[in-house]
Order: C-alpha cells, then sequence, then structure tokens
C-alpha cells in the first residue's frame, strides 16, 4: 500500500540517449561538476549524452528578472530544441534549475495554449529558418544521478561515513524552488517529499537532516540579489536555514541548484565577516557541495579537479572525516602543474 | 474592463496564475520576500482579482511588485491553483510597458538589470559568466572567487572547462552563428524593442 502511494510521487526519466543542455550560474561558479556529471554519464555508466557548442542561455535569468518577454523566451527556448532535434535527440538534460523550470513551463503553456505553439514556431522559423518539436522527457541531472545512484555506489570508493565515529554523515539537503515548486509531478517525491539528494544521500550511506527550514528558499531572489542593493534579501534568507540546521550539527550541505549551493558557501562567508558568526562549532563554516561534487569525490574524484578550492568554505576537514585523500599542494596550482599564490585568507571565517 | 486590467487579462500566463482567489494568505505565510520586505501577495492577487483599474494602475507605480524574489513558493501552497509568483511576472511587464516602473525605486532598478542580465545575453549569449562577476562588485563572493578569477585562464581548464575557447564546453565562447541567431530571435519577438526601451528610459505616460 506504501509503495503504490510512494509511486506516485515518482517521475518519468529517460534511461539513455541524453541532449545536456549547459548552465549558466553552474558554469561560472561550479566549471568542474558539470565535467565530472558529464564523466559518471559516459564513463561510469556508459549513457550516451551529447554537449552540443551550438548551445546559448536559456535566458532564465532574465526571464524571472523580467527584462526578456515571455515570447522571447519561448522562442529561445524553442531554438534549443530545434537543435536538440536536428542532433537526433528527444530526451533534454537541462544542468541548471532555472532552465529546468523555464523548459517545464514553456511545453507546459504549449500543451495549454496551442495558439502560442504556432505563434513560437512562426517566431522561430522566421527568426531561425528552424523547426522544432518538444522533448518527450526533461530530467534535470540530478534526476539521472538520482535513477542510476545504485550502479554508481558499486563503482563508489568511499561512503558517507565519518571513518573516525563510524556514524553515518550529517547531511542537509537543499532543493532548488524551481525543481519542483513550479511543476510538482516533475520532481522527484514532487513538493512535498523531495527525495532526489536525500535518496542519493541514503543509498550512500549518509544521515539526512531534517529541519523547520528545510524547504525554505536560499534567497537568490533573481533580482533580490543581481541588483547590489537588494543582497540584504538574499543573505537574511541563507541565514534564516543556516540558523534552522545549526542545532543538527551538519558535516556538510548538498543542493541541485547552482546558485543555491554557491549562495549557501558565500554567505556563510559574509555573515561570518560581518557579525563573527559561523554554523560549525569550529569556526570553519559548513562545507556546501553540489551532488557532483558529492558523488565524484565519493568516486574517487580529485577534489581539486572538482573545483572545491574554489567554494569560499573549505571542505578539507570533510575530506578528512570521509578519508578522501588529497594532496595539499595541489590545491592551488594551475592546470599545467604551475604553482600559484594562494587566494588571501578571510578575516574570521578560518580556511 | 479598462486599459490595464485588459492588458494584464490578455497575458497567456494570468488564466493559469489567477483563478479564484479567495484571500486565504497561505501564499503570504510562505512568501520570503513578505518576511523580508513590507510585501503582501495575498493582497495583489485582491487588487488584481477585483479588477480596479484605479488601485491596479496604483499597484503598477508602486515599488511593491518588485519585492517578490520569483522563488514560487506560493505556488504549491496555494489550495485554488493560482501561481501569485506568475502575477506579478504579468503585473511587471505592464508596468514596463507602460512606463510606470520609472516612478518606483525598486522599478528603476529594471535598468540596471538589463544592462547587467539584458546585455549578457546579447553580447555574450550568457546570462552570467565569471568575467560579469567583477570582485570589486561582489564582496560577498569573497577571496576564493578573487584568487579564481584572477587566474582563471589558467586553473579553468583543471575543472575540464573550455574558457573562451572553440567548440564544446563550460564557459566556451559563444559562436558568431549562434548569437546572430538569438539576437534574431529578440528581433522577431520583441525582446530587442524591449531591450531598448528599458535602457532608453522606457515609454514616456
Amino acid at each position: 500500500m506504501a509503495n503504490r502511494y510512494w509511486n506516485e510521487y515518482q517521475k518519468n526519466i529517460a534511461d539513455d540517449h541524453y541532449y545536456y543542455e549547459r548552465s549558466c550560474i553552474r558554469q561560472t561558479f561550479f566549471p568542474g561538476s558539470e565535467t565530472a556529471f558529464l564523466k559518471m554519464m559516459q564513463d561510469e555508466l556508459g549513457k550516451d549524452i551529447f554537449d552540443d557548442f551550438r548551445l546559448h542561455t536559456c535566458t532564465g535569468i532574465g526571464y524571472h528578472t523580467d527584462v526578456v518577454p515571455l515570447e522571447t523566451t519561448m522562442t529561445v527556448v524553442a531554438r534549443i530544441f530545434s537543435l536538440m532535434k536536428e542532433r537526433g535527440y528527444e530526451n533534454l538534460v537541462p544542468s541548471c534549475i532555472t532552465s529546468f523550470g523555464v523548459f517545464t513551463e514553456m511545453c507546459h503553456m504549449w500543451q495549454e495554449h496551442p495558439e502560442l505553439l504556432e505563434q513560437t514556431r512562426e517566431n522561430l522559423y522566421k527568426a531561425c529558418k528552424r523547426e522544432f518539436d518538444m522533448p518527450k522527457n526533461i530530467a534535470h541531472p540530478s534526476d539521472l544521478i538520482f535513477k542510476y545512484r545504485f550502479e554508481l555506489a558499486e563503482k563508489m570508493k568511499y561512503r558517507l561515513v565519518n571513518r573516525f565515529t563510524g556514524k553515518p554523515l550529517n547531511v542537509v539537503e537543499h532543493i532548488g524552488c524551481h525543481y519542483a515548486k513550479l511543476f510538482p509531478d516533475k520532481g522527484v517525491g514532487k513538493a512535498e517529499f523531495p527525495y532526489v539528494l536525500a535518496g542519493m544521500i541514503e543509498a550512500w550511506g549518509g544521515h539526512v537532516v531534517d529541519y523547520p527550514e528545510r524547504r525554505h528558499c536560499c534567497g537568490f531572489g533573481f533580482r533580490q540579489y543581481l541588483v547590489q542593493e537588494n543582497r540584504g534579501y538574499s543573505v537574511s534568507n541563507t541565514k534564516k536555514k543556516l540558523e534552522s540546521m545549526e542545532p543538527y550539527e551538519p558535516d556538510f550541505i548538498v543542493s541541485n541548484c547552482p546558485g543555491c549551493s554557491m549562495f549557501l558557501d558565500r554567505w556563510q562567508y559574509t555573515i561570518a565577516e560581518m557579525e563573527h558568526k559561523t554554523y560549525d562549532r569550529e569556526g570553519y563554516g559548513i562545507p556546501v557541495l553540489t551532488y557532483e561534487e558529492m558523488a565524484g569525490l565519493l568516486l574517487g574524484y580529485d577534489p581539486w579537479e572538482l573545483g572545491l578550492q574554489i567554494h569560499q568554505v573549505q571542505s578539507e576537514r570533510l575530506l578528512d572525516k570521509i578519508g578522501i585523500p588529497y594532496d595539499p599542494k595541489q590545491k592551488y596550482n594551475s592546470a599545467s602543474g604551475k604553482i600559484l599564490r594562494a587566494p588571501e585568507k578571510p578575516e574570521n571565517l578560518l580556511v | 474592463m479598462g486599459n490595464l486590467i485588459d492588458l494584464i487579462r490578455s497575458d497567456a500566463r494570468y488564466e493559469d496564475s489567477l483563478k479564484a482567489c479567495m484571500n486565504c494568505g497561505i501564499c503570504t505565510a510562505i512568501c520570503p520576500a513578505a518576511e523580508f520586505y513590507d510585501y503582501d501577495p495575498r493582497r495583489i492577487c485582491d487588487t488584481v482579482q477585483r479588477g480596479d483599474e484605479e488601485q491596479v494602475e496604483k499597484l503598477l507605480r508602486e515599488d511593491t511588485i518588485w519585492y517578490c524574489g520569483q522563488c514560487m513558493s506560493c505556488k504549491p501552497r496555494c489550495p485554488r491553483g493560482n501561481v501569485p509568483g506568475a502575477v506579478i511576472n504579468i503585473l511587471r511587464k505592464v508596468s514596463q510597458e507602460m512606463g510606470y516602473y520609472k516612478e518606483s525605486r525598486m522599478g528603476r532598478q529594471q535598468v540596471a538589470l538589463m544592462a547587467g542580465i539584458g546585455n549578457n545575453i546579447l553580447e555574450i549569449g550568457y546570462c552570467v559568466h565569471p568575467d560579469k562577476v567583477r570582485p570589486e562588485m561582489h564582496p560577498e563572493q569573497g577571496p576564493a572567487w578573487e584568487w579564481y578569477i584572477k587566474n582563471i585562464k589558467e586553473v579553468a581548464p583543471k575543472f575540464g572547462a573550455n574558457y573562451h575557447g572553440k567548440g564544446a564546453g563550460a564557459l566556451r565562447e559563444i559562436c558568431p552563428e549562434t548569437m546572430e541567431e538569438l539576437r534574431n530571435i529578440f528581433k522577431v519577438t520583441g525582446g530587442m524593442d524591449f531591450h531598448d526601451a528599458i535602457l532608453n528610459g522606457g515609454k514616456d505616460d
């Protein structure tokens, strides 16, 4: 009986042959995560996933800051679908949660308003001489990692377990709002019981922390962060979450949204510098990982190739707990091995 | 119905966004913006639903509609299936089309957003790019970000990125053919006129 009800909270995720759409935010702040995701899909799981150089922004941030009109975003999305069709793919995998929401919203509107679909077809043809079909399946990369979490677990060298105590690590999971709040049936577990990250954590040996503000927004707020004078909105919302999770002593935070991952990291630094406050006991902050970084670390990928050194809250203490080896000398080296001068240290946040 | 109400209701998103609000206020209870600002999505939905042209015009000229953070936490909570966050998108669109956004401090921020995000899309094909997140404008990004930006050419390949390179990959230079098609879409769909209008001060009343 319980399974029958839970089945209603699952989503259809295609098995293979994906068309990958990179994210403006993820490639800016977490380029190593996109690289790791493709490596996992291709090398670890043997899946066909195509990375197209002709893609561009979905305009999602412009759409939600109201500087790009609906008709424009619709037609930009249509071009992306057109390229996918041209390459012979039907399953779209957008790296960004905002893009995932935008693609889902545009397809929903076209299904509900066929006249908009026709108008978009006309616009795209007029602008680019292109035609398009809607994808058969839209899945976020976190959906794919969730779907194949047990297959990946078989290849993992490490588990989310504290090697000093033998206990599961306490993991806070944060789901990007546009993953399942926009269209609940498009997310694993829907909006009420989002399980896409919790499923990974449990499958890989960790303990999922449930805390009061678990579903509260990270505070990006689009224009509320992008306009400098509004950033108090953004940091206040992250602070609310951090205060709520602090008593549960999380070992790390994992998110499936590039914006959330960045804000939960950077606002910890900001709060430490402004208020001398950190949300761990020792003053280092709570490390924030993307789900690709979490999976990549457990698979044995190099932390410095994943890009953990460009997070502001540093992760060595977490790596030590799991037992992941790393070479401190390589941390700030260039790709060619040149030794670069390390970043300045924050005044209050320990690194 | 007046012009503004007609404009609002003619937006394709309206039908899905405001079916029949019963003023329960759960949207306001869940709203991150309502915690931070003097903001009440329940009242906004009520004002739009009543269709009072004068009150709607007042709303379009005020800061209020610019407080929403577009998280859409209101959507799964509304017992009537309304989407106050999408009502906001429609109000912001009409406010900009009518030139009312210029009358509020928060509304005028659209010029900065267009000069930032809007220009990024048309110039480089991305909404966000590391070149555009300058440490001096983003002190909250911290010294690790400053280090990355200073050394990005030498460090980005370590993460598998193709910084300003040709071909596929993160941070690649978007090819001229793609940029031309992207800009054509903006021209054909009104995005370019809208971009220019906001940067040039929008329509006058």
